[in-house]
């Protein structure tokens, strides 16, 4: 929208401004993001500040979401429909991939929401657009290390010893988020004008986990459908959280490698598209 | 060349009504939305305002617009709503981006569109002034630095650890501005902040802001309160269909604006019977306000007398129908009501025909400030409206400051919604002290 251009000479130490259309599609500014970082950081601590405020037990919902999650996977997938947990106990099972997928989806539908849920500020205040979404995806990694803090009692509690893939974890983790990102930025600009995506987002995350290996393992899937269904960066994402913790079985890591190439060609035209419309946020929202 | 704080080069703004007027939240709404385009009226231009039904189309809420502010300067912008000030602060505050044209800025903007953006009810009003700050564009270091300043300056020292929802709303205005007031830009940008609050909030907001002009900032101000565009700038814009109208000093532009007679909607007309507000016995033409020389207005001088006329068309007779108006102040505050005692067609049926009604409303009777006159025409008994066009027209009274009216010579605010010239009879006897009582 608006660069800013440091002046080279020290008479005006005050940066200078120019405003006016965008004139390139790939004009992305993404270092106004570095100089709002500040704002970034406020926006993420206001959303955990005010998460849990008014409720009895405040931060326990965070514990009690996906053990409550995990219960019922393990009573109704586990003990009713007898859905194998590749040799590990169902509880560490699900929850291994509950970790890793309610990070992803939370930050999916944060990241969603983000412009149209901060519709006053995005009327009344400067500042990079793209701080919205992606204070929405990284809000939910407080909640993600809080639930992890839980995972390691329930490993030491069963016995499990993590392999030296957990090394590997922060870059499984980064994967989730850019998924979420990728495609969060798509939502959250299309959401602007079309509310309709609101109401999709539950549905596109239902889909999506049941199209992910959350409560049954990788190994059920058909042979030869298998590829198509490794695409999906949340398979790899959590097949990776139960290789690096539980010692499963390695994912396929030139999948991951695909797939993750596919996230950051979607992540990269999706901040390219936001940017584009961002310009008629303040007018539409 | 280091003198300019904003030069503003061909800067022009388009819209495109269906978009601006109405959100296509939900593809149901967008198809909803576009019988609705059918059936209303919309809004066109200045001061008159043609109802008819149009298909969606474009707008241009800025044209063409050049100026310059030097580093220091106070400038106010003045216009009637949809002038396109707010657009321009706007683009000049990076909200919203212009179709076309640019603007360049010399210096660190920190613009106020509203006072307390960002606020969270649910946060604490130390939270907020660490989050508000933020995003105003201040550091953690310096809002840390001043917040002690900011707290005994919105005067909430005891509920400072209270969530402002909590908070009166006096309170949560003081908060939020004081936050605001101790931003330190070069380049401050303020739109109306002065609607909100009442008299000693208003007082604290115009203290501040004197002081920040006199520290050499510049600073943009929108208001529609233009005593106070008047004393705090020096240099006025008046932007009328976004293009500048008069520059100059705030004196010249504001009374330049004000005897323009296109400060509000003087007037509305319906060419189209069918889209006009009534029903299958009567319908609307046309209101407008004037003065009593026949003159369109909407900009009235306190002390003078005005006539309200609606013009419309009778289609079914047989009918009794009384035409009366509700004034009120443009915060919605009914002043009165008034029906039609004095025509001939008092408790008689009407014949089909086009009619005229007049209403005076006499001159030193209304305070100053913005009225929304709604109109329509009822029958009393069987009680039925038969159409009611509110606003019908609205109008801004202005206070002169020649001493004859009934402010006499005081400066200020001076409240009530009605300011009538009152008799006051006085009695002088030299030398009668009362006596004290011991």
């Amino acid at each position: 929208m608006a660069k800013i251009q440091s002046s080279s000479l020290n008479i005006f130490p005050e940066p200078t401004v120019l405003i006016q259309p965008r004139k390139h599609l790939f004009d992305l500014d993404l270092a106004g993001i570095w100089v709002y970082r500040e704002l970034l950081y406020f926006l993420v601590w206001r959303d955990l500040k005010v998460r849990y405020k008014q409720t009895l037990i405040g931060a326990g919902w965070v514990v009690i979401q996906p053990l409550m999650t995990m219960a019922i996977f393990t009573v109704i997938f586990g003990n009713f429909a007898q859905i194998p947990s590749d040799g590990l106990p169902y509880p560490i099972f699900s929850y291994a991939a509950l970790l890793p997928w309610n990070l992803f989806s939370s930050s999916l539908s944060r990241g969603g929401e983000s412009v149209v849920g901060n519709a006053n500020l995005v009327t009344k205040i400067y500042f990079p657009r793209l701080i919205l979404p992606l204070s929405g995806v990284l809000s939910p990694m407080a909640d993600f290390a809080i639930a992890f803090v839980i995972l390691i009692g329930m490993m030491i509690w069963f016995g499990i010893t993590p392999t030296v893939g957990i090394l590997m974890l922060p870059i499984f983790v980064l994967l989730a988020i850019c998924t979420a990102l990728a495609v969060g930025l798509w939502l959250a600009a299309l959401n602007v004008r079309y509310r309709d995506v609101r109401y999709t987002i539950p549905f596109l995350i239902q889909i999506w986990m049941f199209a992910s290996p959350v409560a049954y393992p990788v190994s059920m899937v058909p042979e030869k459908w298998r590829w198509l269904y490794s695409l999906n960066p949340m398979a790899g994402v959590i097949e990776g959280f139960r290789w690096a913790l539980l010692g499963n079985q390695s994912p396929d890591f030139s999948v991951i490698a695909i797939s993750a190439t596919m996230v950051m060609a979607l992540l990269a035209a999706g901040i390219v598209y936001f940017k584009q419309m961002e310009r008629t946020f303040a007018d539409e929202v | 060349m280091n003198d300019i704080a904003i030069s503003v080069e061909n800067l022009a703004k388009q819209y495109k009504i269906g978009l601006a007027n109405n959100r296509h939240d939900t593809l149901r709404d967008y198809v909803a939305g576009g019988l609705k385009a059918l059936l209303r009226r919309k809004s066109v231009g200045s001061g008159t305002r043609v109802n008819r039904s149009a298909p969606s189309e474009t707008f241009w809420a800025l044209q063409d617009l050049t100026f310059k502010i030097k580093k220091g300067e106070t400038v106010g912008f003045v216009g009637r709503n949809g002038a396109g000030k707010s657009t321009l602060l706007k683009i000049l505050s990076r909200i919203t981006e212009p179709t076309s044209g640019a603007a360049k800025i010399h210096g660190r903007v920190a613009s106020l569109l509203e006072v307390g953006t960002g606020f969270h009810g649910e946060l604490s009003g130390r939270e907020n002034i660490y989050l508000n700050g933020a995003i105003l564009g201040m550091q953690k270091r310096e809002i840390e630095r001043k917040f002690d300043e900011i707290v005994s300056f919105a005067e909430v020292e005891k509920f400072i650890d209270t969530p402002v929802k909590r908070y009166s709303s006096g309170m949560y205005l003081r908060l939020a501005f004081a936050v605001a007031a101790h931003l330190e830009p070069e380049i401050l940008i303020v739109d109306e902040v002065l609607a909100v609050g009442d008299a000693s909030f208003q007082k604290k907001c115009l203290n501040k802001m004197h002081t920040v002009g006199k520290e050499g900032r510049t600073v943009l101000f929108v208001s529609h309160n233009l005593s106070a565009v008047t004393s705090l700038c020096q240099r006025a814009i008046w932007l009328n269909q976004g293009q500048v109208i008069t520059d100059g000093p705030s004196q010249q532009t504001v009374s330049e604006y004000l005897n323009s007679g296109l400060l509000m909607m003087g007037q509305q007309e319906w060419p189209d019977v069918a889209v006009a507000p009534g029903n299958d016995i009567v319908r609307v033409r046309s209101v407008r306000l004037r003065t009593e020389d026949g003159r369109t207005t909407d900009v009235v001088d306190i002390r003078e007398p005005i006539a309200f006329e609606i013009e419309f068309d009778v289609l079914k007779p047989g009918h009794v129908l009384v035409p009366s108006i509700g004034l009120e102040k443009d915060d919605g505050f009914c002043v009165f009501v008034s029906h039609d005692r004095d025509s001939e067609w008092r408790r008689c049926a009407r014949p089909a025909g086009y009619f005229t009604s007049t209403v005076h409303i006499p001159g030193n009777f209304l305070s100053e400030g913005r009225f929304v006159i709604g109109a329509g025409i009822i029958t009393e008994l069987p009680f039925k409206v038969h159409f009611d066009v509110n606003p019908a027209v609205a109008f801004q009274v202005i206070d002169s400051f020649d001493g004859d009216a009934a402010r006499g010579d005081l400066v200020g605010q001076m409240p009530g919604v009605v300011r009538p010239l009152l008799k006051w009879s006085n009695r002088f006897m030299p030398g009668q002290l009362q006596s004290t009582v011991h």
